[in-house]
């Protein structure tokens, strides 16, 4: 009924609308309308903070005067607020304006390595003229952060190929073509430190291992020492070349340099080894801008985090989480549809499968934080450190299971998960009507064979709901697995080229840890900030496609099985 | 046509027999593991738990001949291998515990006056003092060093005579009483001389600059005179109280900071003891130099410790008394390593206490008279040694791993060392080795329902409301999409809705606090006012709006209102609260404001509710058959009243239900409250000030706790406390939804 429509009976007026309770509804109108705008705000705060972060912003140079001194400030502004007079005094600022509220900039000047601070707050009164010069360039670094300044010259192995006396153009144009070979061969770097040097090191753990294992078997006789020790010369002389070739590849780049001068005129000469890249913002157009746009993307998708995280990319973080939830649904699956068949279908139902329904239903309530202490006392300590007592023995006293890890986190989701998939199948199989299995048994079928080839097909809806609840519920979960497994840096994936290529005994990244970890524990929050939205969109987006994907294939299935359920 | 058997051979029909028989058994033995690995948690946590509350117990070694005096001094070195016994007379020795065999013999007294009194620096110290007959006072020092030659442990023993090259004179007379305390600092000596009463010195250690030398600097302490003996003397840590009781039960408490200003200014404290009258019987620091304990011979058991007084600066206060059932204690062993201490009844009985959980663990007779017997406890509190009289070396394995948790020390208020008052507080550990774990839920208890208060403040008027409307009054259309949008909140991982809150909401509030305020007040005013001005439009434009589409035309009006309110922030801030709301919420209220606050925290978790309560409610109000609304309606109830009087009441168990496991969600949940608060452990209201909730105490200390140490166990017992109570919300909640899906299914 339409709300307008009730107070005409009661007639016009304050009072009998009132009375009619009209504006009752309307209330509870306006708390679903904010429930709505809480989520649709929440979504949009979150996809504008995380996609801006990649967009190249213009880089602003100023005149400053503040604590007493002017100072040329070059950088990004990142955040403006207004702050009012009063705390400003009390802060203990002199203000030239008289009015209530002054404007506040927060200025990213980068170079850490430079100055004491790399972000720093300003008041607008404070600031002067804001140019944006096109020969401004931001260098993104290895180390110290992004560095703001003009580029003055450039040089190979002290031998000078250009500088600003020559054309603009050439200068830049020999800074990128020196960084594009500096990448190039950091590369090849990366390949052999990280793919064989890391393999090799790898065969001499397993050695190393077996050695001790032989030991403890007391079979380490001297035929057994020559193989081994022949085996260890190998990986000796092996690890000695590519250690050679790696210090060559170091070298090649070693003397090249760039000189660049400071906002303060400082002038610099830094190595172009640590350069990641370099472009000049103000001299973009929306074009170049949207290419940087993409290729800062990508590198976010699929590169490796440095400084301490607050920059580069999350690709290991979001390999651990989608590997992860793999796992953990590959475990939960089977063992959430057996418990279900057997309480729906083999199990006598009376008091006891109630209280056990029951009792299920509430563990599906139960904090995460306690399957997490369960995770770590029963899985890691007991059962990881008996595994390590009758498997690992050579490894000892260091742990291979006995210490948190990918298996053990993803079996503590698996638990956590195992009551919604067993709910929700059972709730699939108590609606797939009696007289289909009762056909399939008169047509002679044993249970086995009905359960099998009528039951489960036309219950698989229902598991596939239950599994997606179950992802959902797994893809975000952060704090039990804070306990059993995740870490803020992992040197490796859980998933290589070494035998036996997944190794469930590792920690691994997490993208929910990993926005806890550099939101909250990261020494530099203001320089992290940017990431961690950026982050906190990929794992919505992440969790909404492994739902999207659940659905989809439900669906599928659900069509599949029309016909039988009506 | 043909027979069966050519379609269905018999081996056929019995592997088919057989396989079905397989997967009967397979199925229930592995749906019945499933469901026992999940049962499991509650038992293994359950397991984990239970060593807290057993007592201790104590298994009887084998007793070796001991031939010597029994000892005035008797140490276990870390091992509990090798023993160190210093007779009265001065002659030490080391000697094997397992066999009694002598090691090595020393003479402490040299050539020095005779020995005349023994005392131990404190419980877990190496040090000792000997009193001669001259007034002299001398020091040793014991330790051992580890090697393993051949892969076996072997300990060698090691004394050391510190400030040996130091004349240490108290006086003329024999010294028949002495504590002593040695720190980075200074060295204090305190002794009681036959004939001339309390004497002390304080050695204060100097070090050159330019050599890097350090000299001692003597200074005499002057000090009180006292009537009556003195029976026993400690320097208390910080060696700034000395504590003197005499064989009668009285104290005297020195203030050894003011000893320059003699006499009776220099007394902080005087009194009795006991208040059952009665002599002492024996006394003893506790571990960390702060508590004293003693035992009257009426079989008495205290503990005292200097307290700040706001009249009288301090007080020597009895902080608790120990039921010792009637055993006279006549000697007591502080543990080396923590606040609990073993006593020897005079005839033989052993009692274990702990004085923080107030808890005595063990109680029985094992045949080692306290009254005649010298005794020592193992630096690892695993192990007694005892010498009696009758010339015998007994030994015990004390098995007492987690004496420092009761339920009085989880709940109650307790009288921690240097706290002025009893409170409840919780810290598990600090940098130092004597230091009183404080192991009270109580602050993350309250924490945890502090943050579930606040978060249902904010979660279940919206939730409820916003399910009555979808469910009765929104157009179904409309409803499809609204109700998954709703729920879509449910999937979003509260590690982000945490990270929003602490980086986002909480900066954003603490700036924007008086819009916050203003939107509470706008809000439903504004709603209000939209809605009698709509109710004024005329029928034609009214009529342009569907039924049931209100909420959608008020998201307008929402998205307004709340820019208005943060909008007039500054302007209301700068009228009301002279520009700065936090400061004046500080300066005129005398309110604490945390920019992590339970406000944040509320509303953080508030939206992380939301979905679950508003899903449960909102079935339950959509599934109240529909003909007895329209009997309402019929007879001529407006659509609110059906609601409130036909639909709700019907509905209401549901709801109750939703908001059980809203509530049981909000209290487990940990990483909202770990981000968004500053994970103090206060009890305070205060909208204002964070909290710290079990939850995100276990996630924050778990990882760091010593796999099956007391604090440990304590984290898991904090899991087993959420376990029980989300399982006791969803219970009820469950069991009222199921008696909800009888009574529908009757109308």
């Amino acid at each position: 009924m339409a709300i307008a429509d009730i107070h005409e009976r009661g007639g016009r007026g304050l009072l009998p609308w009132i009375k009619s309770g009209e504006p009752m509804i309307w209330l509870n109108a306006a708390a679903v309308s904010l429930s709505v705008v809480a989520v649709l705000g929440l979504l949009f705060l979150l996809a504008v903070r995380g996609f801006s972060h990649f967009w190249p912003r213009d880089v602003m140079l100023v005149n400053a005067t503040y604590q007493g001194q002017e100072r040329v400030l070059l950088g990004e502004v990142v955040e403006q607020v207004q702050v009012s007079g009063e705390q400003l005094r009390e802060a203990g600022f002199e203000l030239a304006g008289a009015g209530p509220f002054y404007g506040r900039s927060l200025i990213k000047q980068g170079n850490r390595d430079f100055f004491p601070s790399d972000f720093v707050w300003v008041l607008d009164e404070q600031l002067g003229e804001r140019r944006y010069p096109a020969h401004v360039m931001v260098v993104e670094r290895l180390e110290w952060g992004n560095f703001y300044g003009t580029l003055i010259s450039v040089s190979r192995d002290g031998e000078l190929l250009a500088d600003a006396s020559g054309e603009p153009a050439a200068l830049w144009r020999a800074f990128q073509d020196l960084i594009d070979e500096t990448l190039a061969v950091r590369e090849q770097i990366g390949d052999i430190e990280r793919g064989e040097i890391g393999a090799n090191n790898y065969q001499m753990e397993r050695l190393r291992l077996r050695e001790r294992s032989l030991e403890l078997e007391g079979a380490l006789d001297t035929a057994a020492q020559a193989e081994l020790a022949a085996e260890r010369a190998a990986l000796d002389v092996r690890y000695a070349a590519l250690q050679e070739a790696l210090y060559a590849l170091y070298d090649s780049v070693d003397g090249f340099t760039y000189g660049a001068r400071l906002a303060d005129g400082r002038e610099v000469e830094l190595p172009v080894s640590k350069v990641v890249r370099a472009f000049r913002p103000n001299a973009m157009d929306t074009a170049d801008k949207a290419w940087m746009y993409l290729k800062k993307l990508w590198e976010f998708l699929s590169a490796e985090p440095r400084e301490a995280n607050t920059e580069g990319g999350v690709f290991p973080a979001m390999f651990g989480t989608v590997l992860m939830v793999i796992l953990m649904s590959i475990m939960v699956t089977p063992f959430g549809v057996v418990a279900a068949v057997y309480l729906r279908e083999y199990a006598r139902q009376g008091f006891v499968t109630r209280t056990i329904r029951v009792a299920v239903n509430n563990l599906a309530g139960v904090p995460s934080i306690v399957y997490g202490v369960f995770g770590l006392g029963f899985f890691v300590y007991f059962v990881g450190g008996e595994i390590d007592q009758l498997l690992f023995r050579e490894a000892l006293p260091s742990p291979t299971f006995g210490t948190p890890g990918l298996m053990w986190a993803s079996l503590t989701l698996a638990l956590l998960t195992l009551p919604v998939v067993i709910v929700a199948t059972e709730e699939g199989l108590a609606r797939i009507p009696k007289s289909i299995r009762e056909g399939s048994l008169a047509l002679g079928a044993t249970r086995a064979e009905t359960l099998w080839r009528v039951v489960l097909p036309m219950a698989s809806p229902a598991m596939m709901t239950g599994l997606i609840l179950a992802v959902a519920r797994a893809a975000g979960e952060v704090a039990p697995l804070m306990l059993v497994g995740v870490v803020k840096l992992a040197p490796t994936l859980p998933l290589d080229g070494n035998y036996p290529y997944l190794h469930l005994d590792q920690k691994f990244m997490h993208l929910g840890f990993h926005i806890y970890d550099v939101g909250f524990q990261s020494p530099n929050v203001e320089a992290a900030r940017p990431l961690v939205y950026a982050t906190a969109l990929l794992l919505v987006i992440l969790i909404a496609l492994l739902n999207f994907t659940a659905v989809h294939l439900r669906n599928r299935l659900r069509e599949r099985y029309k016909s039988l359920e009506n | 046509m043909s027979k069966l058997s050519e379609y269905a051979p018999a081996h056929r029909a019995r592997l088919r027999h057989t396989k079905d028989r397989l997967a009967t058994a397979g199925i229930t033995a592995g749906g019945a593991g499933v469901l026992l690995a999940i049962l499991l948690i509650f038992f293994y946590l359950l397991y984990e738990v239970v060593p807290l509350f057993s007592g201790a117990g104590i298994e009887a070694g084998e007793r070796t001949p001991w031939n010597g005096p029994v000892p005035a001094y008797l140490a276990v070195e870390e091992q509990g291998e090798v023993g160190f016994a210093v007779a009265p007379d001065g002659a030490a020795r080391f000697f094997d515990i397992a066999s009694g065999a002598v090691i090595e013999t020393l003479d402490l007294a040299g050539d020095r006056a005779a020995v005349t009194v023994v005392a131990a620096e404190a419980p877990q110290s190496r040090l000792l003092a000997l009193g001669h007959a001259d007034g002299g006072v001398s020091l040793a020092r014991h330790d051992y060093k580890l090697s393993y030659p051949g892969g076996e442990r072997e300990i060698t023993p090691e004394l050391s005579r510190p400030y040996a090259d130091q004349a240490l004179s108290l006086g003329r007379g024999a010294v028949t009483a002495l504590a002593v305390s040695d720190t980075e600092d200074a060295l204090v000596v305190v002794g009681e001389v036959a004939g001339e009463g309390l004497r002390g010195t304080r050695f204060r250690r100097q070090e050159s600059f330019l050599t890097g030398e350090t000299t001692l600097e003597e200074e005499a302490l002057v000090l009180p005179t006292l009537a009556g003996d003195t029976a026993a003397l400690f320097i208390g840590s910080g060696q700034r109280w000395l504590y003197r009781i005499d064989s009668a039960g009285d104290f005297t408490v020195v203030d050894l900071q003011r000893s320059g200003a003699a006499g009776a200014l220099a007394i902080a404290a005087t009194g009795k003891l006991f208040e059952g009258g009665g002599g002492l019987s024996t006394s003893a620091m506790l571990l960390g130099g702060i508590s004293l304990l003693a035992a009257s011979d009426r079989g008495e058991l205290v503990q005292y410790f200097m307290v700040r007084d706001e009249q009288s600066g301090h007080r020597f206060h009895r902080v608790r008394d120990f039921d010792t059932r009637g055993v006279v204690v006549a000697r007591i062993l502080p543990e080396h390593r923590r606040k609990g201490f073993l006593a020897l009844g005079r005839d033989g009985e052993l009692q274990i206490y702990h004085t923080t959980a107030h808890r005595r663990l063990y109680s029985r007779e094992v045949g080692a008279p306290g009254r005649e017997g010298a005794a020592a406890i193992a630096p690892r509190g695993d192990a007694l040694i005892y010498i009696g009289g009758d010339g015998q070396l007994a030994h015990w394995a004390v098995d007492n791993e987690h004496p420092d948790v009761s339920w009085s020390a989880l709940w109650d208020e307790v009288w921690y060392e240097s706290y002025d008052e009893p409170a409840h507080i919780w810290q598990s550990s600090a940098s130092n080795n004597d230091f009183e774990p404080k192991y009270s839920f109580a602050p993350l208890a309250f924490g945890t329902l502090k943050a579930a208060f606040y978060t249902m403040l904010i979660a279940a008027p919206l939730a409820i409301c916003g399910a009555i409307y979808t469910a009765y009054f929104m157009a179904p259309a409309l409803r499809r999409k609204i109700k998954p949008m709703i729920e879509l909140m449910e999937a979003l991982p509260t590690v982000i809705l945490g990270f929003l809150a602490g980086l986002w909401l909480a900066p954003f509030i603490e700036d924007k606090l008086t819009g916050v305020f203003a939107l509470l007040v706008f809000m439903p005013l504004g709603i209000l006012s939209f809605a009698f001005a709509f109710s004024r439009l005329p029928v034609m434009l009214r009529r342009r709006v569907p039924e049931g589409w209100d909420a959608a035309i008020l998201l307008p009006v929402v998205v307004l209102i709340g820019y208005l309110s943060f909008a007039a922030n500054d302007p209301l801030e700068l009228a009301l609260f002279g520009g700065d709301m936090r400061l004046w919420i500080t300066r005129e209220l005398g309110i604490s404001f945390d920019q992590r606050n339970s406000l944040v925290v509320g509303i953080a978790m508030g939206m992380a509710v939301i979905p679950t309560i508003f899903s449960i409610a909102e079935d339950a109000i959509f599934s109240v058959p529909r003909h007895l609304s329209d009997g309402s309606l019929a007879l001529g109830a407006t659509p609110w009243q059906t609601l409130v009087g036909v639909v709700l009441p019907t509905a209401s168990p549901g709801i109750f239900s939703g908001l059980m496991i809203g509530l049981g969600r909000a209290v487990g949940e940990t990483m909202i409250v770990l981000m968004a608060t500053g994970n103090t452990p206060i009890m305070d209201a205060n909208i204002f000030e964070g909290m710290r909730t079990l939850s995100a105490n276990i996630a924050v200390e778990v990882p760091e706790a010593e796999v099956d140490s007391t604090h440990y166990r304590v984290l898991f017992l904090a899991a087993f406390v959420l376990l029980l109570f989300t399982f006791v919300f969803n219970t009820i909640a469950e069991l009222v939804r199921q008696r909800l899906r009888v009574k529908y299914g009757s109308l």
